[in-house]
């Protein structure tokens, strides 16, 4: 990463700027870092389960710690690995694309990041403290409600920490794409993934106050004596369940939809055309966005809504294939006819079209409402959102890394190992996941433990468990890669692809911590490439060379963020015994008390003068 | 802003007068009818008016003052807040949609 600033600096001091920063880009980097840690322990999660199914009544591990692996993989994988990645993408590319110098609010921007953190090791601390939660990462009443030990509550405790983070990432995204877009850069002049991350951004704001709301009851129900789920009260376990999937569904929303952002900046870029439809795609994304509040229940069909409302929402959820197919045929036709590049990159989107649209298809016969009571809570299921999480979210992670990897931290990842890291990857998936679907519909149900022999399911199993190999062997690749880059590779100019359309490769790669010398003038979609059409070299300033104002770095946000850890430990172990309420006491103190300091000290920022400024374009910042 | 509003030409001067006696003529009205929606409302309830009749008048009441509120004194009238408004009105139909699936499909 920074290794040549670490020797020159020492240790400590680029420890303690990144737990400061405010800076967008290093926030990316934080986000990278944290996200990948947990994804490859989500993945470590999968291989487990993977070789407990394996053979029949294999007994690898045990009932219990099967039930904590299947909850902690999921919870893991979408909590703590794919948001965190995809707000590293966020950071790292959208004020680049808008032409700004940082979020709206860097301060609240760190924040979110601490939040997160904290909110992820609160989950995964409960390993090693007596069992980690237990119930399936969409956590159903009763069974949470009634789960011995302390599981549970490590979940309600920190899925609420880091969903406060995500919360605050998605408002400042929100107001930054609506408040600090280039002069010029009109909302039809957006580039796509900037768009997508706009109405994943709503989309966060509006789907996760139902989470906290529902971790609240939840949280009541489990440490307080409350009886929100416990039908013996005059509760009701199906709260639970329509608060989740109110908030679950637009996540998966908020899950791809950056992601299909992403791949239509790569098919436009590596084709060397401008997207085909582009207001098209951004109805359809607008669309997506709208319909994915509308269809939570179709989780729900076999609960016992009745017909009505089971078919209100099987509609519903058809509907939404037709936005998406605008989607993959506008990326077909933007291909088509293009100057192609088959780069990792592209490689990783590529793969994506065929994949995601299996997935898309399985979706809709698991959107026949009649036709779910049979597939509900099989392999099927299971087959169907991994081939549109790994093939959807997975691969648009590995493409995004790939594309924008020069932008964060100046070195094209290496081709050659990025096409060898890809296929076993693809290989694999594709054999884990694809034959889950008939284990599936042969009755194989989901969240079992073991299967018996004679059953049929052996050996559509050990293809599954072998294909989980190949994607491990993708993965570590890729890791060598990432190592291997950072030592061997050459460092690169601003537009590392040459064919370079945003904003983004009109600065150098790495950008420096200002972004942008003087603020661009955006003259049409894609403003990078209209220049370039002019003659041009690079973008036309909007301003005159002045004075820059930026935020100072604070370690306010990590104190906050540990205040809440620490009290979330205390809310959890006060149940035993009321002395842990001085955690609570001492967390919160720590948390209002830093919020305090940072309302009642005035912190202006600082500026970047003119004459440094001018000192760095001699350096060749400007072009 | 004394010395800014001098440097105007004097038609424009007018036009702005004119532009904030309008506005603080609309402000008086909606407050003025704020307090008369709530006299209304606690004289109802005062006097024991029969519930069928009192509810829905008070979420009546209740949503108009709620308009005057945003539109009138906190500016949405006002151009550039369409983006306000959207993701308003977005949150409204969210939560909406959240109460008619508890009281419809939970809770029949």
């Amino acid at each position: 990463m920074s290794t040549a600033v670490a020797q020159k600096r020492g240790l400590g001091a680029v420890i303690w700027d990144y737990l400061t920063t405010v800076d967008h880009k290093k926030i990316a980097h934080l986000y990278l870092v944290s996200g990948g840690l947990f994804f490859l322990i989500g993945g470590l999660e999968a291989m487990i389960i993977r070789i407990q199914l394996m053979k029949p009544d294999n007994d690898f591990i045990s009932a219990g710690l099967y039930n904590e692996m299947i909850t902690m993989h999921g919870t893991t994988m979408i909590f703590l690995a794919a948001m965190p990645l995809i707000f590293a993408i966020m950071n790292a590319v959208v004020p680049l694309q808008i032409g700004a110098r940082d979020v709206a609010f860097p301060f609240l921007n760190s924040l979110g990041f601490w939040l997160f953190l904290f909110g992820g090791l609160m989950l995964n601390v409960s390993w090693f403290t007596g069992g980690a939660p237990d119930a399936g990462w969409t956590n159903y009443a009763p069974l949470s409600t009634t789960s011995p030990g302390h599981g549970v509550d490590y979940y309600v405790m920190g899925l609420q920490i880091s969903g406060a983070g995500t919360l605050i990432g998605g408002i400042n995204f929100l107001v930054t794409i609506v408040n600090m877009r280039a002069p010029g850069m009109t909302y039809m002049r957006m580039p796509l993934f900037t768009w997508s991350v706009f109405v994943t951004s709503t989309l966060i704001l509006f789907a996760f106050p139902a989470l906290t709301v529902g971790l609240f009851l939840m949280m009541f129900d489990r440490m307080f004596g409350s009886a929100f789920f416990d039908v013996g009260l005059g509760g009701n376990a199906i709260i639970w369940e329509h608060l989740f999937w109110i908030f679950g569904h637009p996540e998966v929303y908020i899950l791809i939809l950056p992601l299909f952002g992403a791949f239509s900046d790569i098919f436009s870029t590596f084709s060397k055309k401008r997207l085909f439809g582009y207001s098209a795609m951004v109805f359809a994304t607008v669309l997506i966005g709208f319909l994915g509040f509308m269809v939570w229940a179709h989780h729900m069909f076999t609960v016992g809504m009745g017909p009505i409302a089971n078919s209100i929402f099987a509609v519903a959820t058809m509907a939404i294939a037709v936005p998406t197919g605008i989607k993959i045929f506008n990326w077909l036709f933007t291909m088509w006819g293009g100057q192609i590049r088959m780069t990792a990159a592209m490689l990783w989107s590529i793969a994506f079209i065929p994949s995601f649209t299996i997935g898309g298809m399985t979706g809709v016969m698991l959107a026949a409402a009649a036709a779910d009571f049979q597939y509900h809570d099989t392999y099927f299921v299971v087959g169907h959102f991994h081939y549109v999480i790994v093939g959807g979210v997975a691969f648009g992670l590995f493409a995004s890394l790939h594309y924008w990897w020069p932008k964060m931290f100046g070195k094209v990842l290496n081709e050659k190992l990025g096409k060898l890291a890809f296929w076993p990857f693809f290989i694999g998936f594709h054999l884990t996941f694809f034959i889950q679907h008939f284990l599936g519909l042969m009755g194989m149900p989901r969240r079992y433990w073991v299967f018996l022999e004679g059953q049929g399911l052996a050996t559509g199993n050990l293809i599954s468990t072998i294909g989980a190999f190949f994607m491990a062997i993708g993965t570590i690749i890729f890791l060598i890669n990432v190592v291997y880059t950072s030592v061997k590779e050459k460092k690169v100019s601003g537009d590392p692809w040459e064919h370079g359309r945003t904003l983004e490769w009109s600065i150098p790669s790495p950008p420096p911590h200002y972004n942008f010398v003087q603020t661009p003038l955006v003259r049409g979609l894609d403003p990078l490439w209209v220049e370039k059409m002019d003659g041009k070299e690079g973008m036309t300033p909007a301003e005159p060379l002045g004075d820059i104002h930026m935020p100072n770095a604070s370690i306010l946000p990590f104190t906050i963020s540990l205040g809440t850890f620490i009290a979330g430990f205390g809310f959890i172990y006060q149940v035993d015994d009321p002395i842990w309420l001085v955690a609570v006491f001492a967390g919160m103190g720590l948390t209002l008390g830093s919020m305090l300091t940072r309302s009642l000290k005035d912190d202006l920022g600082h500026h970047i003068h003119k004459e440094e400024l001018e000192e760095d374009i001699k350096k060749g910042v400007g072009k | 802003m004394a010395d800014q509003s001098h440097s105007k030409p004097v038609h424009h001067q007018e036009y702005e007068k004119k532009q904030h006696r309008e506005e603080m003529k609309q402000q008086v009205l909606t407050f003025a009818l704020m307090i008369l929606f709530t006299f209304i409302a606690f004289g109802m309830v005062i006097f024991e008016v029969d519930s069928y009749f009192i509810i829905p008048t008070l979420i009546i009441l209740a949503v108009v003052q709620v308009a005057f509120q945003l539109y009138y004194f906190m500016h949405m009238k006002n151009k550039g807040h369409d983006m306000v408004a959207v993701m308003m009105y977005g949150g409204v139909a969210v939560a909406a949609l959240t109460i008619i699936t508890f009281t419809s499909i939970i809770w029949w």
